[in-house]
């Protein structure tokens, strides 16, 4: 049994890296039809042509676009993802420090959206066509519906400007000042969670009331279960298998929404250092960050899996 | 006979569609958002561009019923042409998504093989790159302006599309029938494509509706970041931007236009929503359940 | 014990559901002793199904709703106990036996679980060994090897998932069993396997059962008696002697017996039954077969009562009706 989660777990590994590599290639790729110079950009026009041509030189632009994907894939293997023309520093060293503050939002509210939409799914469903239901599903419609960023907006005004209890925008590291982080980190959590505690409100409650309906749940009240055993034992570990997916397409979703979030928020992470480098045309910190969105990506479906092999008995033996 | 089988199920489906009330109140708000969007110089006796600095950030009133910007441009008038950007983005991203994707899942399902492998194994790397940072990707390629926004939200889509119509192929390739026709000497190809399309079409056009509220998010969020439509045309997402400096002082700048995109996406989720249940079998209703079991014990059986 | 074990009075179920009502059961009575089994015969959609989850209590909670009648089990009031009491009986001294063994078993549990499960809401003060004993004698029982335990359902054929619903139905030692076509979605083979498992047991446990079905052979085989229902009521009711020895039949039950094909005579075409039985949405006045029935006169257009033709064989039909 467990051989075949591992044979399984291998051969998404596999795939995993397929995918990845094939990211790469249509970034650096896609990246030569940007308009736009980055080092011209980065020395403004008035630089001179000497100038311009020593720095492509050192940041190696002038080479053929093979050589330098090539060259590019080959510093990784070395832990070197290339130097940032805007930061004239190493990319990875930037890169990791970014993705730490980025790590430290999308988690939390990840778990957020996850335990709190799954109990208001259950909430739904269980009192299906109440009061309650419309409530939720009003609400859950509506987070789905609002833009991120008016949303972040809204509450900067009411908790920041209005009430004062919060500060505007900024970060502070958790090991620096675990209070400041947390009133830091609140509202952004909050808007972050928002879309995802929607969809997964709407998962649960719908696969609920799908598996509501199934021959085993009459078997378990045959067996003369109480509600409560029926709810969690029979129906909601049948229903999470269909949740599981969706957590899984949205952790990729929340981490492109940290590009708004952190930008509203004003947190220097890496949805904010992408939305610079796209704008600074700074080619190889947006290949780099890329690359590390979608090997974050990968991970997330990689513990999707495994999550599903535990939980569903029928994948393993496939 | 066919036809009229079509038309009976294409009733139940606008039957269905309506019977929610929900439904038939976001029709009619969209309906009314569109029609004022489209005949905005109507409407409206304000300039959307024309700058006035000298009725600046004035508050609500009779003659602004929203107010003015910081420019002095009436906000209402904008918010009804920013419409025009929101809908026209989701419209034709969406059918562009809906388009590619599903040339290439039939191209995929149909061929399979190696091309088959190269287009799946690049939909997946699409996919693994969040949807919004690759429309900000794409957008840095294309540009900013209206039609490079739809290109770049909508390539931004099309995977879901690919994938969908790739499973559709794939599915209906192995059905009875379609050995049934093969024996009987028809081209493979022709038969498959002849009941794959009906069928693809169909999904893709839900997939679609419920992919317009995401559109127009997507094109809000990239005007907010300022890599969408260029000022000074009107878009809800770069009003929303414009505002967010007067947040404190005048408030009702940033708030409208969100405002208008959260009702337009909601309306768009709610009918796209209603779509999928009047077109899914399994959801028709209650007396619908008894039919579905005996059907599933039937298939049992025969299995 | 001279009491009766299962006694149903006019039982009336109704679905309600947004677009129509249906009249599944339209005053139904019945009783079974104890240890006696019962064949429940009748087409689909006569309400077979909808009488075994009204005993149980299982009606598809704010659709189905009993509106008229009494169901005594083992001295209880089935209708007018709380619902904790009726979680008690449930399993432990009426269990049922569903039509799909496919879709009755949790597909994420190990079966094991699922036997253990039941066992273990009724019988608190079981240790953990004693747990395992018993579901290992239940699996040996209905003849699948214990070490087998910690599979999931998928991994078992039909055959075999429906041995372990089989088991589970019967590992608390019920009273009644409610055998809901038990074996229609199974193979054929199966189908007189499984048959044989569920008499043999209910012998050696000394349980009643009710065998609901289609199939009068099956219902030759294993039924002391029988009860024939049609469009949610029950229209004769005998000993399986009288009722195939043929003498005094309803003219439904004799339908169906003339559907049966027969070997020994030369038939073309099998009889049927002509037409339909009626819409459930309907609430009918008079004899509810009147509409397909040959010997229907003016007089069927009120409600016949059940009449007693032979001892115990009662029959609802105007044709037995003594001062007709």
């Amino acid at each position: 049994m467990n051989k075949k989660i591992l044979k399984m777990i291998g051969k998404r590994i596999v795939q995993s890296i397929i995918v990845v590599f094939i990211v790469t290639l249509l970034v650096f790729l896609l990246m030569q039809l940007v308009p736009g110079d980055p080092i011209v950009n980065f020395l403004g026009s008035n630089a001179t042509e000497e100038q311009v041509a020593y720095y492509t030189e050192l940041f190696g632009y002038d080479k053929p676009v093979l050589v330098q994907y090539g060259k590019w894939i080959l510093g990784l293997f070395h832990g070197q993802m290339g130097r940032s023309v805007a930061y004239q520093a190493e990319i990875s060293g930037i890169l990791f420090q970014r993705l730490g503050i980025t790590i430290s939002i999308v988690i939390p509210a990840f778990i957020l959206a996850v335990v709190l939409g799954i109990v208001l799914g259950i909430l739904a469903a269980k009192k299906r066509g109440s009061r309650l239901d419309s409530a939720i599903s009003v609400f859950a419609n509506i987070g789905m519906s609002m833009p991120m960023f008016w949303f972040g907006m809204l509450l900067i005004m009411f908790f920041a400007l209005k009430l004062g209890v919060l500060p505007t925008s900024g970060f502070v590291a958790f090991k620096d000042s675990p209070g400041q982080y947390i009133s830091h980190m609140v509202l952004p959590m909050i808007v972050l969670a928002m879309n995802p505690l929607a969809t997964f409100t709407r998962q649960t409650r719908s696969s609920m009331l799908e598996v509501i309906r199934q021959d085993y749940v009459t078997t378990a009240r045959a067996k003369g279960l109480g509600q409560k055993a029926i709810t969690f034992k029979h129906q909601l570990r049948n229903a999470l298998i269909p949740i599981i997916t969706v957590m899984g397409t949205t952790l990729g979703g929340m981490i492109g929404g940290t590009v708004l979030v952190e930008s509203i928020f004003v947190v220097p992470g890496l949805g904010n250092l992408m939305i610079t480098a796209i704008k600074g045309r700074d080619f190889m910190v947006v290949e780099n960050g890329v690359l590390v969105i979608a090997i974050a990506v990968a991970l997330c479906n990689l513990v999707v899996d495994i999550l599903y092999g535990i939980i569903d008995p029928r994948i393993r033996n496939d | 006979m066919k036809k009229k089988l079509k038309e009976i199920k294409n009733s139940r489906i606008v039957k269905v569609l309506f019977a929610r009330k929900s439904v038939v109140f976001c029709l009619i708000v969209l309906a009314v958002l569109i029609l004022a969007a489209i005949f905005a110089p109507l409407i409206t006796v304000y300039d959307p561009y024309k700058q006035d600095l000298t009725s600046m950030l004035q508050g609500v009133s009779l003659t602004h019923p929203l107010g003015t910007d910081s420019m002095g441009r009436d906000l209402l008038t904008r918010i009804i042409y920013g419409g025009r950007i929101s809908f026209v983005v989701g419209l034709v991203s969406v059918l562009i998504a809906g388009g590619i994707g599903m040339v290439l899942g039939l191209i995929a399902g149909m061929a399979g093989g190696i091309i088959d492998a190269v287009i799946m194994r690049i939909m997946d790397a699409m996919m693994s790159v969040p949807m919004i940072i690759m429309a900000l990707f794409l957008g840095s390629i294309f540009g900013k302006g209206l039609g490079n926004i739809c290109l770049a939200i909508g390539i931004s889509m099309i995977p879901s599309y690919a994938r969908v119509t790739r499973g559709q192929v794939l599915t209906v390739r192995e059905m009875d029938y379609i050995t049934a026709g093969t024996l009987c000497g028809a081209s493979k190809f022709v038969n498959t494509l002849k009941h794959i399309l009906p069928n693809c079409i169909s999904s893709n056009i839900v997939l679609m509706t419920m992919n317009l509220g995401n559109a127009i998010l997507n094109e809000a969020a990239l005007s907010f970041l300022g890599m969408g439509i260029n000022p000074p045309t009107a878009s809800w997402g770069s009003m929303v931007n414009d505002g967010y400096k007067y947040m404190s002082s005048n408030p009702v700048i940033a708030i409208a236009p969100g405002l208008f995109i959260m009702i337009v996406v909601l309306c768009f989720n709610m009918v796209g929503d209603a779509l999928r249940d009047a077109m899914d079998p399994k959801l028709r209703g209650t007396l619908g359940k008894k039919k579905k079991k005996k059907a599933r014990a039937v298939k049992t059986v025969n299995a | 014990m001279a009491e009766k074990l299962l006694e149903i009075e006019n039982l009336s179920v109704e679905y309600n559901t947004e677009i129509a009502t249906v009249y599944a059961v339209n005053g139904l009575s019945l009783s079974l002793n104890y240890g006696e089994t019962l064949g429940l015969v009748g087409e689909t959609g006569a309400g077979k199904t909808t009488t075994c989850l009204s005993i149980m209590r299982l009606l598809p909670e704010g659709i189905g709703e009993i509106t008229d009648g009494k169901i005594i089990l083992d001295g209880h009031d089935m209708l007018n106990l709380p619902e904790e009491k009726i979680r008690d009986l449930r399993g432990n001294t009426v269990s049922m036996i569903f039509q799909d063994p496919m879709s009755s078993l949790n597909p994420v549990m190990t079966v094991g679980d699922q036997i253990k499960e039941v066992l273990k809401i009724h019988n608190k003060n079981m240790s953990k060994a004693e747990l395992e004993k018993a579901v290992d004698n239940m699996m040996e029982m209905v003849g699948i090897p214990a070490n087998r335990k910690n599979e999931y359902p998928h991994e078992f054929s039909g055959g075999m998932k429906q041995r372990i619903v089989i088991a589970i139905a019967l590992v608390c030692e019920p009273k009644l069993i409610l055998a809901d076509e038990p074996t229609t979605a199974l193979d054929v083979t199966i189908q007189a396997q499984m048959l044989g498992l569920i008499n043999d047991l209910q012998k050696r446990l000394n349980t009643a059962m009710i065998l609901v079905t289609h199939d009068l052979g099956v219902v030759a085989q294993t039924c002391e008696k029988v009860a024939v229902m049609y469009s949610g009521e029950v229209v004769e009711i005998g000993s399986a002697e009288h009722i195939f020895d043929g003498k005094y039949l309803h003219p439904y039950t004799q339908g169906l017996f003339n559907a049966i094909p027969k070997l020994d005579s030369d038939t073309h075409r099998l009889e049927t039954i002509e037409g339909m039985i009626p819409d459930p949405t309907v609430k009918i006045e008079g004899c509810r077969f009147a509409d397909r029935c040959k010997h229907a006169t003016d007089r069927c257009k009120k409600a016949p009562c059940m009449v007693e033709v032979e001892p115990g064989h009662l029959i609802k039909c105007n044709l037995f009706q003594k001062n007709a």
